[in-house]
Parts: C-alpha cells; sequence; structure tokens
C-alpha cells in the first residue's frame, strides 16, 4: 500500500491488517504515556481544501501522538484562495520536505491526481474528496463495527479476539443521502470487502445513478430495512450544503418522517444492535436526539476510533514504504 | 558463563548449538536465577519480547510459579511488550506489524520487570524495550533474560540472564525454533546463504 486514496487502494488482508494495527494503536492511547516515538522526523501536512473541523483534527492528533510534524495547509487565507493549481501546491509541499500529504479536497478524484501525477512522490491519504471516497471514515467504521459486533458471540458477552477477523455474516444499514456521501461509497466498498452485507435506503432522488451495480441492496422505505433485523444501522448526515436549489425531497418534514432514525424505530432494532453516525450531526432530522445520546449510539466512540485508525494508517504508509525504496 | 565456541557451520550449512532439552535446562536455571536474584516472586513481572521472548516468557513464568508452590498464576507472571512501535529502524528495514502488549493487571510500577527475548544481538530491541516500558509505568527493577546471547553489541546493553553464550560471525545467522511459535524447540546456527530465517524474525 503506497496510497490510501479509497477502498479499492486496499485488499481484505491489507484492510483486516490496519483494523489489527488500529486495535494496537487503541491500546498504546489507554497508557500514562500516550505519545510514541514512531514517526519522530517526519513531516506529515495536512492540506484541507474544504471545511472539516473532526477529520483535521483527527489526523492531527493521529500524527502528533506518532511524533510527526504537522503542517495544517488550509484553503482559507492561503495561496489556493488565491487562485494556485492543486500542481503548484503539491510542488511547493514536495519543496517543503512533506513525508506524507493528507487531502480534503472538494473536487472528486483530487487525492488521486495528486497520487499519481508525479508531482509528489510521498504517501497521499484522501481525507474526502467530494462525493467520490473518504477511506479512513470507513475504516473507522468497520473497525467499531467488529470491535462491537466481532469476537465469538453475537449477542451478550463477547470472547475472544477480534484480531485477523472480518466482519462477515454481518449485516449492515446505512440511511440517508447516498448520492453526495463520499462516506457510503467508502463504506459500501470496505464493508462487502470485509464480508458484511450492506442494504442502503434512501429516497429514490437521493440514490445515485449506477447504484444498482453496487454489491449491496437499495430500500425506499426504513421500516421495511428495520424489518430486515440489521446488526448496525448507520445514519448518514443530510448534506444541504451540496443540495442547494434543493428539489431532492419535498419538504424536511417528510424526509423526518420516513427516514429519521427515531426512538420507536431504534426500539424495533433487534437486542445487540448498534446505531452509527459519522458525523456531524443535524439531531431531530435524519436522527433523534435521544437515539443519539442512547445506549445502542456508539457515535462518540467512532470519533475516538478515528485516531487510533488514522495513526494505523499513516503507520503503515510511512513506517513501512521503506521496503520499496531501499 | 563462557561457552564453549561451537565449530563455524559450513557454508550453507546449519548446525543445532541446542536442542530441545538444552533449551527445557537453560529455561529452568534462568528461572531460578531470577527468584534467587529477586527475593522471590511478589514483585515480579516477566514481560517477553514478541515474537518468540512470549512464549519464551511464559514457560519461565510457569517454571517459577511452580517452584513457588501453587500461590501464583503464571499468567499474573507473565506478559507481552510489543516494541514495534518504539524502533529506530523502522524506515530502514522491512515492514512490521506490531503485536499485542499484554501487561498483567497488577501493573508494572515498582515491579521487578524482567524482559524476555530470544536472542540478544545488537541491543537496539532491548533499547525500545526500554522506551516501550517507560511509557507504560515506572517499574523498581528492569532486568533483562535472553536465550541466546550472540554478541555484536551496538549499544550499552547486556543481559542479567543468559541461556547460552553463543560467539558467532556477523554473517552467520542464529535461528531460535519454539514450539508455540515453529512446531519444535531448537537453536540452530546457519551461513547466510542457507536461509533467511533470522531476517524473518528481526
Amino acid at each position: 500500500m503506497k496510497h490510501l486514496t479509497g477502498i479499492g487502494d486496499l485488499d481484505r488482508a491489507s484492510a483486516i491488517e490496519l483494523l489489527d494495527t488500529s486495535t494496537r494503536m487503541v491500546a498504546t492511547q489507554e497508557r500514562q504515556m500516550r505519545k510514541l516515538p514512531t514517526l519522530v522526523g517526519t513531516t506529515v501536512v495536512n492540506l484541507f481544501m474544504e471545511d472539516s473541523t473532526r477529520t483535521r483534527i483527527s489526523f492531527e492528533a493521529a500524527a502528533k501522538r506518532l511524533s510527526a510534524d504537522v503542517i495544517n495547509f488550509s484553503a482559507k487565507g492561503s495561496s489556493i484562495s488565491k487562485g494556485e493549481s492543486l500542481k503548484d501546491t503539491a510542488l511547493t509541499l514536495r519543496a517543503m520536505g512533506a513525508d506524507a500529504v493528507v487531502v480534503r479536497a472538494p473536487a472528486s478524484g483530487a487525492a488521486h491526481k495528486l497520487a499519481h501525477s508525479g508531482w509528489i512522490d510521498v504517501p497521499i491519504v484522501n481525507a474526502g474528496d467530494g462525493t467520490h471516497q473518504h477511506p479512513t471514515q470507513a475504516l473507522l467504521d468497520s473497525f467499531t463495527l467488529r470491535r462491537h459486533l466481532g469476537g465469538e458471540q453475537r449477542d451478550g458477552e463477547r470472547a475472544g479476539s477480534v484480531d485477523g477477523q472480518g466482519l462477515d455474516g454481518l449485516h449492515v444499514v446505512i440511511v440517508g443521502d447516498i448520492m453526495h456521501s463520499r462516506v457510503a461509497r467508502s463504506n459500501v466498498q470496505l464493508m462487502t470487502l470485509l464480508g458484511a452485507r450492506v442494504t442502503l435506503v434512501a429516497p429514490p432522488s437521493l440514490v445515485p445513478v449506477g447504484a444498482d451495480v453496487w454489491p449491496c441492496d437499495v430500500l425506499y422505505d426504513l421500516d421495511e430495512a428495520i424489518a430486515l433485523a440489521p446488526d448496525a444501522v448507520m445514519m448518514l448526515r443530510v448534506q444541504r450544503e451540496r443540495m442547494l436549489g434543493g428539489g431532492y425531497f419535498p419538504s424536511a418534514a417528510e424526509y423526518t418522517r420516513r427516514l429519521q432514525l427515531t426512538q420507536e424505530r431504534a426500539d424495533r432494532l433487534p437486542a445487540h444492535a448498534i446505531v452509527m453516525h459519522p458525523g456531524p450531526m443535524n439531531r431531530g432530522f435524519e436522527i433523534a436526539g435521544g437515539v443519539a445520546d442512547g445506549p445502542r449510539s456508539v457515535i462518540v466512540e467512532q470519533v475516538a476510533a478515528g485516531v487510533s485508525v488514522r495513526m494505523a494508517v499513516l503507520f503503515h504508509l510511512l513506517a513501512s514504504n521503506a521496503r520499496e525504496e531501499s | 558463563m563462557t561457552a564453549d565456541r561451537p565449530g563455524p557451520a559450513a557454508p550453507g550449512g546449519e548446525k543445532t548449538v541446542l536442542s530441545e532439552d538444552d533449551i527445557s535446562r537453560s529455561l529452568t536455571r534462568i528461572a531460578h536465577e531470577i527468584i534467587e536474584t529477586g527475593h522471590g516472586a511478589d514483585d515480579l513481572v516477566l514481560l517477553g519480547i514478541p515474537h518468540r521472548g512470549v512464549p519464551l516468557a511464559r514457560r519461565i513464568a510457569a517454571t517459577i510459579a511452580e517452584a513457588e508452590g501453587a500461590e501464583r498464576d503464571p499468567d499474573s507472571l507473565a506478559g507481552a511488550l510489543d516494541i514495534t512501535l518504539y524502533r529506530d529502524d523502522l524506515r530502514r528495514s522491512p515492514a512490521r506489524l506490531p503485536h499485542p502488549t499484554h501487561i498483567p493487571s497488577g501493573g508494572i510500577d515498582g515491579k521487578v520487570v524482567v524482559l524476555v527475548d530470544d536472542v540478544l544481538y545488537s541491543g537496539r530491541t532491548v533499547r525500545a524495550a526500554l522506551d516501550a516500558l517507560s511509557a507504560i509505568g515506572r517499574p523498581a527493577v528492569v532486568r533483562l533474560a535472553v536465550l541466546v546471547d550472540r554478541g555484536h553489541r551496538e549499544l550499552p546493553i547486556r543481559a542479567d540472564h543468559v541461556g547460552k553464550n553463543l560467539p558467532t560471525s556477523r554473517s552467520e545467522r542464529v535461528g531460535v525454533l519454539l514450539t508455540e511459535t515453529d512446531g519444535e524447540d531448537a537453536v540452530r546456527i546457519s551461513r547466510p546463504d542457507a536461509t533467511e530465517d533470522e531476517e524473518a524474525r528481526r
């Protein structure tokens, strides 16, 4: 693995390796001294050309916990806002001696372009590009799923380590704005790679063209999906900023009535089922506040897992790449 | 202790320097040395360094628990300390995945910690282990037990308990095989062209 621009850069074995390394990273974060010397002397650049709080902070924390130096480069107040091209930005980063670039961009394919254009020859990590991919979010979601639902038993107490395991036999429902969601795309790909069954739920207007050939089912009705007794339900944020002009659904009230994960709907889920959300949440819109704070919710845990998963990704890309160079 | 110099292995050849019985005797002796120097097993924690230090620590712990009577459970005595994230050669050597670290429930603060590894060579692994240890807690004393000391130290580090001193040339490879990880117990020495055993292990 030279870059992580999308789930397509992973096969099942390397995905499981990343999840296993993430488990090790979680353990290091429970110690007295949380900082590891692993990447001392390397420089990680966070190139954020789109607003993001949690992903940027999460990558920054991950790099710092591994003792890398972090340079934050954001669109606002930088040369990008003055019209600098991605190419010139990449050349600048190369000249500054970046050892890895974490990139978030409004344009789909920006990370791939950066990785394969030859402008800069360092590992590129996609932190979300347009409506295309968000691989580290998918990894932390699968990590959280495996942690909660993996192991020997499904109900009650789990026994033993989840190392080496995928998500085989699990059924995950992803609900909401599939069309504009890079999180959904990466998740469908990764979860099915790891052996899970995925069902998407969205109003027909928010199902992207071509979703019929994705390795998952598509339903239009949340109640129907809940009747399938899934192991996990992931609610996606309705991305109002990507739907300027509207017209994707008649009204917020209709969306809420048909697709909100209400307390009543959550109560119909199997006892072991968990509720996920990649954040940021619109409480009372796609998810009821009570469900977000309820016992099934692993939303805060997802955020915590994000740092460990990103540490694992940086470790694999930066500590392991020497193999190919030397 | 001084070891009798094993004859150099023939190029491309392999020579067994410790048999199953030799390994078992060495570990038993190390266990008794640890009890004697450490005034018993009360504050003792044995931490094996993955990969092969972990089963060695477990075996030494079992011998200590047996010698001390039934009051100590070997599981509360032995653990594992992964050092992958503390190595100084990560970017210069092949990638490796971190292994689990397991610290016995009593923790290591104020304890006598014995690090256990299969082969002591450059000393860099032990240096990394000392760093890893300080991130977890503050032991009263840290000791080092190894099955084989093959010399060629690059750092001022020495072992307190050694199963076998094995003078080697840098071009030779020392391969430790254990039943838990390799299906048999043996220590072999070979010329470089023979196997890539050690390359895979270090």
